[in-house]
């Protein structure tokens, strides 16, 4: 029986060393949310995102991908890495990186074939580059290449996306391209899980928010979650970022 | 010219050290497109420089100088010196180029202080052990060319298999397992071909040439193309010319070193891709510059 939480984490510590980068978690995102994950440099969030889907070792605790481990899940997530983590100068095209969202389907040794390159084609069309599926991936700007990773999560073609900082570095064009596109999957019923640094977008975009220092500070609804003295706790030392964005929001 | 052509197909002692050094080239090729795209371009010359330890204990133990006994010296060293790179990458702080110099150097060291112990000794036997520092294609038979036939076969059997693997793995290793490729075994397994490359290398080229083997022949297929399928093939070529190429002329002139041949050979193409490939090339790059010259592109009017 599959559990319709899409998520849900139980006192997950990891650690880099002896220092810990997630401490003693409790997590749960409900199906159907657009879950922004924020917080200072350092708080773990791009940590959380690796930990939930096994790669990083885990020191204590749980994660359940729709009620089991994620290695038997793989089918049902798909996960898109910070657009810098890797080198854009790879001999390859715009078509071939989407297509890599197909691999997992396909196995060991099975190479992609005419039903895959059509699908991958149609996804790069779903974030409106199907014009460049055949260009070299160091042509395109910070945004196209944004775009192809999400195109590529596409392809994968999951119910749970993890996404890290899709929106960092990006045009305006882009910035649209993946609103909208998120706004598509949570209609779908998709669930996703974004990495977040803006706290001025945040609420235009998502509709959940997971506040994170090390520790869980707060995870809710934007209403619930979304306030000052919760940024405060989440924000700390940095105060100031929190209290001017509300006061940029009052004004 | 015509009759050294002739030599290549009939002559028994060239065809073998042409068929050999092609073998070596198309090998080396292959994988340094993995390895120069991964940036571990270095990899080669720390699996090289491990392996010579290999080759005298296999000396020493054995009393043997059959190649194959040699070479399986040269694997289990070299392999060695790998894992041990990536468990100093994995449980302390140092970073990868540091470790890979730190095992290259203490690997060589004890390869060297082997070989001087096993040259000194009186025995008539030992002659020729010092062959593989620089390589001497000369001394490669049709037993040898088999053998590197069927040790690069099937390391390009696993390549061809696992391309889509090795890619993902090369572009995103992240990615590729959260997909639920399994990307510490890929990586071995991709550092262990490099080991078989390396070891098939040592007789012709040499220990300490052999680190250009791997990146030559992918720095200049990489020039020519932006996707990775024909870059591999164009490494292949480029590294098969060089081998051939090289060996010939080691061979008419007075019997030049092989490997410092090979690599001249090699770099020669390697000069050429970076100056004249389009789109990368230098030469490009001059030529756009001096066509632009002075001229600036008025911004819009607002």
């Amino acid at each position: 029986m599959i559990s319709p939480i899409p998520l849900t984490i139980n006192d997950l510590t990891v650690a880099y060393r002896e220092k810990p980068a997630l401490w003693d978690m409790d997590l749960t995102i409900p199906p159907g949310k657009l879950a922004a994950i924020i917080g200072p440099n350092g708080a773990g969030k791009s940590t959380l995102l690796k930990a939930s889907l096994d790669l990083l070792p885990r020191v204590a605790g749980t994660v359940r991908i729709f009620g089991k481990p994620y290695r038997e899940q793989r089918r049902l997530v798909s996960y898109v890495p910070q657009r810098r983590s890797v080198d854009w100068d790879f001999p390859t095209t715009a078509l071939d990186i989407v297509m890599m969202g197909t691999y997992g389907q396909l196995g060991w040794i099975k190479r992609p074939g005419k039903k895959q390159h059509d699908w991958s084609l149609h996804c790069l069309a779903q974030v409106g580059m199907e014009d460049y599926a055949h260009q070299q991936i160091s042509q395109l700007s910070g945004g196209q290449q944004q775009r192809i990773f999400l195109a590529r999560a596409l392809a994968q073609n999951a119910e749970l996306y993890f996404m890290d900082e899709p929106f960092v570095g990006v045009d305006a064009t882009t910035e649209r391209a993946i609103v909208n596109l998120l706004k598509e999957l949570q209609v779908q019923g998709k669930t996703v899980i974004c990495v977040h640094h803006d706290l001025d977008s945040a609420p235009d975009y998502f509709d959940w928010v997971i506040l994170l220092n090390v520790r869980l500070i707060a995870s809710g609804s934007l209403a619930e979650v979304f306030t000052p003295d919760n940024l405060r706790r989440t924000y700390g030392g940095r105060m100031q970022t929190a209290i001017s964005h509300f006061e940029k929001m009052g004004a | 010219m015509f009759n050294l052509l002739h030599e290549l197909f009939f002559d028994y002692t060239l065809r073998n050290i042409a068929l050999g050094s092609a073998l070596l080239g198309i090998l080396s090729g292959v994988l340094g497109c993995f390895a120069i795209l991964r940036k571990q371009g270095l990899l080669g010359d720390t699996l090289s420089h491990a392996a010579l330890p290999g080759v005298c204990l296999a000396y020493l133990l054995t009393g043997s100088k059959v190649p194959l006994v040699l070479l399986i010296g040269a694997g289990f060293t070299g392999w060695l010196g790998t894992l041990l790179i990536l468990y100093i990458v994995r449980e302390t702080r140092i970073s990868e180029d540091s470790a890979l110099g730190i095992v290259l150097s203490t690997f060589f060291s004890v390869g060297i202080v082997l070989l001087t112990f096993i040259l000194r000794r009186t025995d008539a036997n030992q002659a020729g052990l010092d062959k593989y520092l620089f390589g001497q294609a000369a001394t490669l038979v049709a037993d040898h060319v088999m053998t590197m036939m069927i040790l690069g076969g099937i390391a390009l059997v696993i390549v061809a298999l696992l391309y889509k693997e090795f890619k993902v793995l090369t572009f995103d290793a992240d990615f590729a397992a959260s997909l639920g490729f399994n990307t510490h075994f890929l990586s071995i397994l991709l550092t262990s071909l490099v080991v078989i490359a390396v070891v098939i290398g040592l007789q012709t080229v040499g220990v300490v040439l052999m680190a250009s083997m791997l990146i030559g022949p992918a720095t200049a297929a990489r020039q020519w193309t932006n996707r990775l399928g024909r870059m591999i093939l164009l490494a292949a070529l480029f590294g098969a010319l060089s081998g051939v190429s090289g060996a010939l002329i080691s061979m008419s002139q007075a019997h030049l070193p092989t490997g410092p041949m090979i690599i001249l050979s090699l770099t020669a193409f390697v000069l050429f891709s970076l100056c004249c490939a389009p789109a990368r090339g230098l030469m490009w790059d001059w030529i756009r510059e001096y066509r632009q010259r002075g001229t600036l592109i008025e911004p819009p009017r607002l």
